[in-house]
């Protein structure tokens, strides 16, 4: 075989095998709960249909470049044993304004619409906005809602259709607050109030996560929102309005309480239930962990059976956290201790 | 009287090989140990990467636990950045500058061979923290107060990756600032700037970014030294500092030294299409101003990483519109290149694939990047795999594409060996599939909304098969690149019977053997054009590029520099080769001696940062001080013995 034939043939081969990777691409991206090529927010919808216009744009530049690249490979190849040498060629200045301009026309196309958007996404929503403080630590999310007196962790409630005003910070930290499917990053700073403003559209169960590396356990630092109904959403405020429950009447729980409770235990010394001794501000408030879809930062579904991996070795769960149990917890007290918490509702 | 001479000067130095390597001040040697010490990291650095690819192959993965792949993934982009892309770029300044410029060596050869010396005991420095089980884990961005402060990274960690940095920006202002003087300076007669070849114009371009930005990062990380050692709060916000100032210091570099990245593969691009189409450059003067403009432009367009800061849509617009503009320079370079293939003889050697395919896949990075330019689109792309894919495409797709090209074309001219190019053709098209299917898939997740630097990710996310998919794709890249290896050392094993000039070279390097002898030139060039060594071997049409006469103060007319006289006074270029025929008649070709101070100085330095460590650590930190103390005598001896040293042999002066 030539050399010639050899190459064509590797090229057409090499290209060919490019193309089921970019074909089937095209079928199977979309598919996850953080795509964003399926926005249900009005900032992410924004955004995408700014994004979609810029991609096809760049999939004709890159294709011209690519063809003419090819053309000239094949139109302009030695043949074995041509020894010819072209016309010495320096440039043609005409061209070369031309393909000056060209790039800064198209340029000129995108930032128009660019810096538009950029400025709208900043704009301050009007005075029926919700208004939630998000609290970036390592490696979890404090929500609080200082209109209702709520404080909540790693799963954020908004209400469809009403616009929603983020004031972000940071106990520790950079952090960068993402929900991929309603909105844009925005990172979290210590001392900068940076805010995040958008208007969720849709009702569901948006999983978000921490975008800024921020340490052993930035993977796991993730949280969902849940996008409700108004009266959904007001059911869920009253719900966590309460008080955590005095006493609970099942024994196994009313046991869980009292091992909670004890000093020795270190459970107050970070966690808060409101209405207790337990008034700990460096962990997840637990006053209604119980109602919660997940702990730990995201990393485990809330269940009875995760609760109790949790408790029975923070550490194998989620290796660096910041969750050091004084000492290893009995499986009598972890029992006690997992229907106290899941009575929290 | 030539060779006489030269041997005089060499039985004068006869020592043994080993000696010879550590003390050598030759530009060419020099090179060669940048070219095998960055190639060796690059299997390091390439290592690093497909044990991220195997935590990250299938989801909940427990192959490496979270503080492995934080150190993993920081020490990849560190290692690939400052020991594997930019050593490599200096093997080639190294080596082929002074031979495309038509000198005997550089400015200041000792210095050119401190900078060796402290970039390979910086890098070791470096390295050397997996072997105390304390490897950086900040990313290569390190981002503030996650690494300034003890509290929230109390490890070595960080204080290895500081030491290494330091040590390794001294190392990279010295080359650079060696470069500078060494293009402005040391030029052949008749090479006027406009007639220099585009690698060494980049390489120019190069060093005054690397002289304007590292500054900034040297800056930065004393600030954060400072905050680790001493308390200082600059980015401790509970104490009234900024952690998001370390931002603005690291990228004003950070955005730079993407360019100090690229720019020289660009200049090698620029080369190797004119060789192999045997067609100068389409629009020289347009690709020298667009690496001139993209360089400017480059230091105001930093906080384009920052866009999710939260600066506010003003600033955020300023830097918008700036990086937009960057892409037109960019754009002219491409089409640029697209000219000098139209109409050429175009040869298809494994060079000319690599630098081809570089066209393309730079082509889909720089389209990327156009789109984190637009600020609301960056919202989303920033942090995400889609900016992981954008950079390879970049930093693979464009710089080390390059440079595999440059090793496939200059190859024969460092080693006298001509690689195998059935083997190099084997690797470029594993190399161009196994990249392709490593990143390309990343900007799927991207839009699937996968996070950069996680450890771990659930099987519920759907990000399993892309994930495969890049894994897959990085096993083959990393075995195409080891064909790479085995093609050179399969070469070096056969007897050095490479021509001068193999591929029909445009300029000076290939006038001269392969490899060039120790003193470069027996008759220092005289530049009558553009493509120089073209023009003696074809004659020209008209002679390329402003003549010596209208620019004598640029035109390597140095009375100053006895290494390289000039021509003489105003002479024509045709009066000028009759000039240079004169000089036949030089026989004080001077070679610099050889020397241990470059060695010992980097070393001295090394032992500063190594004290540095050592002061952070529990168990040696009261030998800290003394070992600093140590580095800093080693160093003031060094360099009294470096000033004092006879540059100048008897008889030679």
């Amino acid at each position: 075989m030539t050399k010639g034939r050899l190459w064509k043939r590797s090229l057409v081969v090499g290209l060919l095998s490019l193309l089921p990777t970019i074909a089937s691409g095209c079928a199977v991206i979309g598919g996850s709960p953080q795509s964003v090529n399926r926005p249900a927010g009005d900032s992410m919808r924004k955004i995408w249909d700014l994004f979609v216009p810029i991609f096809w744009l760049s999939v004709l530049v890159f294709v011209l470049v690519t063809a003419i690249l090819l053309f000239a490979l094949w139109r302009f190849r030695r043949r074995p044993g041509e020894d010819r040498r072209p016309e010495q060629l320096h440039g043609n200045t005409r061209l070369e304004i031309a393909w000056t301009m060209v790039p800064a026309i198209i340029l000129a196309i995108i930032a128009v619409p660019t810096l538009s958007l950029m400025f709208e996404l900043d704009r301050e929503p009007g005075p029926d906005a919700l208004t939630v403080r998000v609290i970036g630590h390592q490696w979890w999310w404090e929500f609080q809602y200082p209109e209702y007196n709520v404080v909540t962790a790693n799963e954020l409630h908004l209400v469809v259709d009403r616009p929603v005003r983020l004031e972000l910070d940071s106990v520790d930290v950079i952090h960068s607050f993402w929900i991929p499917r309603l909105s844009g990053k925005r990172d979290v700073i210590p001392n900068w109030d940076n805010v995040l403003i958008f208007t969720p559209e849709e009702v569901g169960i948006f999983p978000g996560q921490c975008a800024e590396f921020c340490g052993i356990q930035h993977a796991n630092m993730k949280f969902r929102v849940v996008v409700q109904t108004q009266d959904e959403f007001d059911a869920w405020i009253r719900q966590q309005q309460q008080p955590a429950a005095e006493a609970p009447a099942d024994p196994l729980a009313a046991r869980g309480r009292e091992i909670f409770l004890t000093p020795a235990n270190a459970c107050i010394g970070c966690h808060t239930v409101a209405g207790t001794q337990a008034q700990g501000k460096v962990g997840p408030d637990l006053t209604h962990v119980g109602s919660r879809g997940i702990i730990a930062g995201g990393v485990l579904e809330n269940t009875p059976e995760n609760l109790a991996r949790w408790l029975r070795n923070p550490q194998a769960v989620k290796p660096g956290n910041k969750m050091i149990l004084p000492r290893q917890l009995t499986d009598e007290e972890i029992e006690a201790l997992v229907a106290y918490l899941m009575s929290l509702q | 009287m030539v060779e006489s001479a030269l041997k005089l000067e060499r039985a004068r130095y006869e020592r043994s090989a080993l000696v010879e390597w550590l003390t050598t001040v030759d530009h060419k040697k020099i090179g060669i140990l940048y070219f095998w010490t960055s190639l060796a990291f690059l299997l390091i650095g390439g290592l690093l990467a497909l044990l991220i690819r195997t935590q990250l192959i299938v989801p909940d993965n427990t192959f490496l636990g979270p503080q492995a792949y934080n150190e993993v993934f920081t020490m990849h982009g560190t290692i690939m950045i400052f020991l594997v892309v930019m050593p490599l770029n200096a093997a080639f300044f190294n080596f082929f500058v002074p031979l495309m410029i038509g000198a005997r060596d550089v400015a200041f050869p000792r210095l050119n061979a401190f900078s060796y010396w402290a970039f390979l005991f910086g890098s070791l420095l470096l390295l050397s923290s997996f072997l105390f089980g304390a490897a950086p884990d900040g990313g290569w961005f390190g981002y503030a107060n996650l690494t300034s402060s003890r509290l929230y990274s109390p490890g070595l960690n960080i204080d290895f990756w500081v030491m290494g940095l330091q040590v390794l920006g001294v190392a990279t202002l010295a080359s650079a600032l060696n470069f500078f003087v060494t293009i402005v300076n040391m030029r052949a007669p008749g090479m006027s700037l406009m007639r220099m070849p585009v690698f060494v114009w980049m390489t120019l371009v190069t060093a005054v970014l690397i002289l304007l930005a590292f500054p900034s990062l040297t800056v930065g990380l004393v600030m954060i030294m400072f905050d680790r050692y001493f308390g200082t709060n600059f980015f401790n916000p509970a104490a009234g500092g900024d952690p998001v100032i370390w931002q603005h210091l690291f990228w004003i570099f950070g955005h730079p030294e993407v360019y100090i990245l690229i720019l020289p593969p660009m200049g090698m691009i620029s080369e190797i299409l004119p060789t192999f189409s045997r067609k100068p450059l389409f629009g020289y003067t347009f690709v020298v101003f667009a690496g001139i403009v993209i360089a400017f432009l480059s230091f105001g367009v930093w906080a384009h990483h920052m866009f999710a800061v939260g600066l506010g849509p003003v600033p955020n617009a300023v830097f918008a519109t700036t990086t937009m503009l960057i892409a037109i320079p960019t754009g002219v370079k491409i089409f640029n290149w697209l000219g000098t293939l139209w109409g050429g003889a175009i040869e298809m050697k494994t060079a000319l694939l690599f630098a081809a395919s570089f066209i393309a896949m730079f082509t889909i990075g720089g389209i990327s990047g156009v789109m984190h330019a637009s600020v609301p689109i960056d919202y989303w792309q920033t942090d995400s795999y889609f900016v992981v894919a954008h950079f390879h495409y970049v930093l693979f797709g464009g710089s080390l594409l390059a440079i595999f090209a440059a090793i496939y074309y200059w190859f024969p001219k460092m080693f006298g060996r001509m690689l195998d190019e059935r083997l190099g053709k084997l690797h470029f098209w594993l190399t161009l599939i196994g990249f392709n299917l490593t990143f390309f898939p990343m900007h799927f997740l991207g839009v699937d909304g996968m996070p950069r630097r996680i450890y771990m990710y659930s099987a519920g996310m759907g990000w399993d098969l892309w994930n495969l998919v890049a894994s897959i794709g990085a096993y083959l890249l990393g075995a195409s690149t080891l064909l790479l290896f085995v093609n050179m050392l399969k070469t070096l094993r056969k007897p050095a019977d490479a021509p001068a000039d193999p591929w029909d070279g445009r300029t000076l390097e290939w006038s001269i053997p392969s490899p060039p002898p120790a003193h470069n030139f027996d008759v220092v060039p005289v530049v009558r054009g553009r493509d120089a060594f073209w023009i003696e071997k074809y004659g020209a049409e008209e002679v390329i590029g402003p003549a010596p006469e209208r620019h004598g103060a640029e035109a390597g007319h140095n009375p100053q520099n006895p290494h390289n006289p000039g021509p003489g006074e105003g002479a024509g270029h045709d009066q000028a080769a009759s000039h240079g025929a004169e000089h036949h008649g030089d026989s004080r070709i001077h070679l610099p001696p050889p020397s241990w101070f470059p060695l010992t100085t980097g070393a001295g330095l090394t032992l500063m940062g190594i004290g540095m460590v050592m002061h952070a650590s529990d168990t040696l930190g009261s030998l800290g001080f003394p070992v600093v103390g140590l580095g800093i005598a080693m160093v003031v001896v060094s360099l009294l013995g470096w000033t004092f040293e006879p540059i100048h042999e008897e008889g030679h002066a």
